[in-house]
């Protein structure tokens, strides 16, 4: 019987895992500007130009890169086991939105919102990301409520319901940017727009944490969401409470789309993208789905920064730009496949 | 000792009366099979012995009260073969059986050996380790069936239920899961009840029916005494002449349609 052994396990998880290690490291050398690599290792920690862009520019974007590639699969992921539905993703459930909502709220009410880290010495930590979660979370609640009826979650009325909330919140982001001033509402759009850029190493671990941290709770939840992509019904019969899983699975996966939001904005596609190709490639078991599609969201994000940064250069593109490219004419085809599947059922 | 004691048992969908004051019991080691028409509470009383569904009065599995089990406590007493099994992800046959044995490892542990033995065995005995390694969603309504059979006997439950098992199997597999189930009662002491809705069948295979009707039991006993040309009149509408098979002595229904 092929079932999921150590043996796959540990093959996947390391293939992927020296896959990324390599990526980010070409994705940290390639570049608008061209980096002499033996004159920027030599002179690591002297300040040379160079090893200024290996270490303090490209590097902690791609690592941040890696974080929110690998966040957005991962929640993909488990939104799509936990609704039953191969095509959910943080975008449709208006997660995305509510948590847009709330890093705004922040950035116009507490624009100096910072934590001082070590007395202001490690620099400071933004209070936007706990906005952004609070948001998420907000909007995760106010389609789970809207779609439990006598203790049952229809998935049909989530994925309306998301959709809905989030047109409703990209209006109020509108209108809140219109009567703004126009200096705030220009440093709004920016954020809107979503893309990657350079920052600190600390708000770089700050967005790691979060993520491994959601990423750690949500892995430990494997085994119920296996059973719970066969129904809540079958679900309870094989031991699962699935309104606790809801719940668990609904906080983790605020936390990070709130810690991935503050920082890049909404990037389309990666959460729908990576958990179904890695479905396809290594089966639906999230004990190992999980892992493989945060390294696999890791790698993908990663080169599609490096292609954001280096298509039009010196000018950047957003990074949603190039994950729409790709995401955009796979989601169709995922949706022409799945409408073939179920009338040949 | 009563695996199922139920007393006074009522449930309604909102404001849909479904059942109203079931009492029923079900010794260890019982087979019953649980008869009516449509919409006549079989299934909400499978849900409220299994713990789906939380119904009004009184219902203790082992001489004990349900709500004093956890739910994966209920998972290694209570196994459940659902009327359509729905996956909506590509699992392999191998690893929905599996599936079976999550209550008894750690949450993030994979499967030991123990486990996959297990699995194969109870794949054996329905007849499906043939497709063990092909996704659910490409295999047809039957064999589909025998794998979830096949789950529930992985779980090692003490209890069976299940509704309709035999609703996409062909004659043969049909005939094939009631001797199953018979000689899993018979030598494993595996206490079973299931929802019918083939009345020959369950008369051939079932010593203990129970007919309900609108929500309340209307007969509860053997073949001969539930399936009576009266008793069928009264609850399906429908007009039958029944005789008992010469070989087995049970009682069997030939339909008289009123245009023919």
């Amino acid at each position: 019987m092929k079932v999921l052994d150590r043996k796959k396990m540990i093959f996947v998880n390391s293939a992927l895992l020296i896959l990324l290690v390599l990526s980010a490291a070409a994705c940290t050398l390639l570049g608008p500007v061209r980096i002499d690599l033996s004159e920027a290792l030599k002179n690591l920690f002297s300040s040379t130009a160079d090893a200024e862009i290996l270490l303090r520019a490209r590097l902690p974007r791609v690592l941040l890169g890696i974080a929110i590639g690998g966040g957005m699969a991962v929640c993909g992921v488990v939104l799509q086991a936990l609704l039953g539905n191969p095509l959910a993703c943080p975008q449709m459930l208006g997660v995305s939105g509510g948590a847009s909502l709330g890093g705004i709220l922040g950035l116009i009410f507490f624009p100096n919102w910072l934590l001082p880290l070590a007395g202001g010495r490690l620099g400071e930590i933004s209070w936007i990301p706990l906005a952004a979660f609070l948001g998420a979370l907000f909007s995760m609640v106010l389609v789970y409520r809207f779609s439990l009826f006598h203790g049952r979650l229809h998935p049909y009325h989530i994925l309306l319901s998301g959709v809905i909330l989030n047109s409703f919140i990209a209006a109020v982001i509108m209108f809140l940017n219109s009567i703004v001033d126009f200096y705030q509402a220009q440093g709004l759009l920016f954020w809107l727009m979503g893309s990657l850029s350079t920052r600190a190493y600390v708000t770089v671990g700050f967005i790691w944490s979060y993520i491994l941290l959601g990423f750690l709770w949500l892995w430990s939840k494997a085994l119920s969401l296996n059973l719970i992509t066969l129904g809540e019904d079958a679900a309870m019969h094989l031991g699962v409470e699935p309104g606790a899983l809801q719940r668990q699975v609904f906080i983790a996966s605020s936390l990070m789309i709130g810690a991935m939001v503050s920082v890049s904005g909404m990037i389309g596609f990666v959460g729908l993208m990576v958990p179904h190709v890695m479905r396809l490639l290594i089966g639906s078991d999230h004990r190992l789905l999980l892992p493989a599609s945060f390294l696999a969201g890791g790698i993908f994000l990663c080169w599609a920064d490096t292609l954001a940064r280096v298509l039009l250069a010196p000018a950047e593109l957003p990074v949603g730009i190039v994950t729409a490219f790709f995401g955009g004419p796979f989601f169709l085809f995922l949706l022409y496949r799945e409408g073939r599947r179920s009338l040949t059922l | 000792m009563n695996a199922i004691h139920a007393e006074n048992l009522s449930f309604s969908y909102q404001d849909r009366p479904v059942l109203h004051g079931i009492s029923l019991s079900v010794s260890c080691g019982e087979i019953v099979a649980i008869l009516g028409p449509n919409g006549s509470g079989k299934t909400t009383l499978l849900k409220i012995f299994s713990g789906i569904l939380r119904g009004e009065g009184e219902l203790q599995l082992n001489n004990k009260n349900i709500e004093k089990y956890n739910r994966a406590e209920l998972s290694r007493l209570f196994a459940v073969v659902q009327q359509e099994p729905r996956v909506n992800f590509p699992y392999s046959a191998a690893e929905i059986v599996l599936m079976g044995r999550a209550s008894y490892h750690s949450p993030l542990a994979l499967e030991t050996r123990h486990d996959l033995e297990i699995a194969r065995t109870s794949m054996d005995r329905t007849d499906s380790l043939d497709f063990a390694n092909r996704y659910l969603h490409e295999l047809s309504g039957g064999e589909k069936q025998r794998v979830m059979i096949a789950r529930a006997l992985a779980q090692e439950p003490e209890i069976l239920l299940l509704d309709e098992p035999s609703a996409f199997l062909d004659l043969k597999h049909q005939i094939q899961v009631f001797e199953l189930l018979l000689r899993l009662n018979r030598e494993r002491g595996l206490t079973i009840v299931a929802a019918l809705h083939d009345l020959n069948v369950a008369a051939l295979f079932f010593p203990r029916l129970v007919l309900l009707c609108t929500g309340r039991i209307y007969r509860d006993g053997a073949p001969s005494d539930v399936l009576t040309e009266k008793t069928i009149q009264e609850v399906y509408g429908i007009r039958v002449r029944i005789e008992h098979d010469s070989a087995t002595k049970k009682p069997q229904l030939f339909i008289c349609p009123s245009l023919s």
